[in-house]
């Protein structure tokens, strides 16, 4: 049996979209931005698109720019408001679990001048708005802070940050990668500035996202060279991964409740199997306010990277926070941000349901896991088999 | 990523597991560190009759400590203290440039078992 647990990392393109995209990846292949027919039927079919997806979000088509996707977005929404700012090299409010697309963007800019706080979040992986409140200085121009991690699934209170944020009148960002495809978002009454999203976690293709920014803000361009998106985003227009993220949006949207709550069944069902017949295990990040599809479970004496292949030697699919399935040194900075033992972040794997993923296979997921963590455990030189019992040094 | 040869000595490693009769243990790594390595010798007159290991550890540590474990069975402690974790890597057919460190870790708890062992005679 093969069974796909990483959803947060990727989705399955729905067929229903590659039907949407085929004509403009074969006959109707045009530049969207040339005048002629060919051109004009590109241009409509991005128009449109552009359309549905501001719809979707309670937003305006010209508030709606295409990008690459989520990575692309976040360093345009930070750098973007940082240069349209830089003579005054001000202060940015984020998070410590932030996608590292947005870190890095930070850290560039401490770099240049610009000074950053991270917010801590608190064991069960949330950031008080409180604590936002109180970082916020006189040079704060910029607040951003995910709607969900993508690591444990937790979803932050951005609505509740966007009012003050909006109240300060400071600009406000969220890296909404994760959360399109469970949680319904409308960025007026959120008070979102600007939020990231990219087609790939919703079943749409890769390479495509959007970049929303509500009308009047002041932005630099990161990708220069072209007219296109209202000159502020040049490259020549995707036409078939526009009309391919749009049609994906529309149905994850109108299919939300109905898969929300079947996942969320699944996911449920699968945590509590885990957590009672697995010795040593525990959920990260809390179990309510998170992601429905999103299980990240630590296994205690045993060495993340080394289950995530085991899994994938009988065909199943997850990932891992543990410092050697990434090639770095340190594990996953939201597991650590948990404050969860360094030892134990080692050992954590994140499974991430989707919308085709059924009871069998969650079945079959947990005989193989049980399997693999017995065997790893008989492996470990921190667990003592006779005993039951395991120990950190 | 791994090849195909990591894999399946990560799949059905053949010198994993604790040894009750051990004349020798080494032990390098932690746990904050994301491994440990724990070798396990058995030496007759000076040669190594058997040799086991047991890890917190990732598939590149599993693979390359089994192979050296493979490696260094019936060999000399001079021989065994000569192999490095290139020749493991070799008969690897290569690791990840990332994973390379892991396989210096079965090196590592070999010399120290071996220094273990030899402080041992040495104090008898």
């Amino acid at each position: 049996m093969k069974v796909y647990l990483d959803n947060a990392a990727t989705t399955k393109l729905a067929p229903q979209v590659l039907e949407a995209m085929m004509p403009y990846l074969t006959d109707t292949f045009g530049n969207a931005s040339s005048i002629h027919a060919y051109g004009r039927v590109a241009a409509g079919a991005v128009a449109e698109a552009r359309a549905t997806i501001a719809k979707l979000i309670g937003a305006d088509s010209d508030e709606i720019f295409f990008t690459s996707g989520g990575t692309e977005s976040d360093n345009w929404a930070i750098k973007g408001a940082a240069f349209a700012e830089k003579n005054k090299k001000g202060h940015i409010i984020t998070t410590e679990i932030e996608h590292p697309a947005l870190l890095q963007a930070t850290k560039w800019l401490e770099g240049q001048g610009f000074s950053v706080s991270y917010a801590k979040i608190n064991k069960d992986g949330f950031v008080s708005v409180e604590q936002i409140k109180q970082l916020i200085r006189e040079d704060t121009f910029l607040i951003s802070v995910m709607f969900a991690n993508n690591e444990i699934g937790t979803i932050q209170p951005i609505a509740e940050i966007g009012k003050i944020a909006s109240e300060q009148g400071i600009l406000f960002h969220t890296d909404a990668v994760q959360a399109m495809s469970s949680i319904p978002i409308d960025v007026k009454a959120m008070n979102i500035d600007l939020l990231s999203m990219s087609a790939h976690k919703f079943n749409g293709p890769k390479g495509i996202g959007a970049l929303y920014i509500k009308r009047g803000i002041k932005l630099d361009s990161l990708v220069v060279g072209g007219h296109q998106e209202r000159s502020r985003r040049g490259g020549t227009t995707n036409t078939a991964g526009i009309v391919g993220m749009a049609k994906a949006l529309e149905i994850a949207c109108a299919n939300m409740e109905a898969n929300n709550a079947k996942i969320l069944g699944l996911r449920d069902y699968f945590i509590d199997r885990v957590l009672a017949e697995i010795p040593y295990t525990f959920l990260n990040g809390s179990r309510e306010n998170r992601l429905p599809f999103n299980a990240n479970i630590s296994f205690d004496y045993i060495e993340g990277e080394s289950i995530l292949m085991s899994l994938d030697l009988a065909g199943i699919a997850v990932s891992s926070g543990s410092a050697c399935s990434s090639g770095a040194l340190e594990p996953s900075h939201v597991i650590l941000a948990l404050q969860v033992p360094i030892e134990q972040a080692h050992g954590s794997i994140r499974f991430t349901l989707g919308h085709d993923t059924t009871k069998e296979e969650m079945d079959y997921t947990i005989e193989k896991l049980k399997e693999c963590v017995e065997k790893l455990r008989a492996w470990s030189p921190l667990f003592n088999v006779q005993s039951g019992k395991g120990y950190y040094v | 990523m791994y090849n195909d040869k990591v894999l399946e000595i990560f799949a059905n490693p053949k010198h994993i597991g604790i040894m009750e009769d051990a004349s020798a243990e080494g032990i390098v790594g932690n746990a904050s560190c994301g491994d440990i390595m724990k070798v396990f010798l058995k030496i007759e007159n000076d040669v190594i009759v058997n040799a086991s290991f047991q890890t917190f550890g990732c598939t590149a540590a599993i693979a390359s400590t089994d192979t050296a474990m493979g490696m260094i069975i019936g060999k000399t402690l001079d021989e065994a203290l000569a192999i490095t974790n290139a020749d493991v890597v070799e008969q690897l057919e290569g690791l990840p440039p990332q994973k390379i460190h892991c396989s210096v870790m079965a090196e590592e708890a070999v010399r120290e078992a071996i220094a273990n062992y030899r402080g041992a005679q040495k104090a008898e």
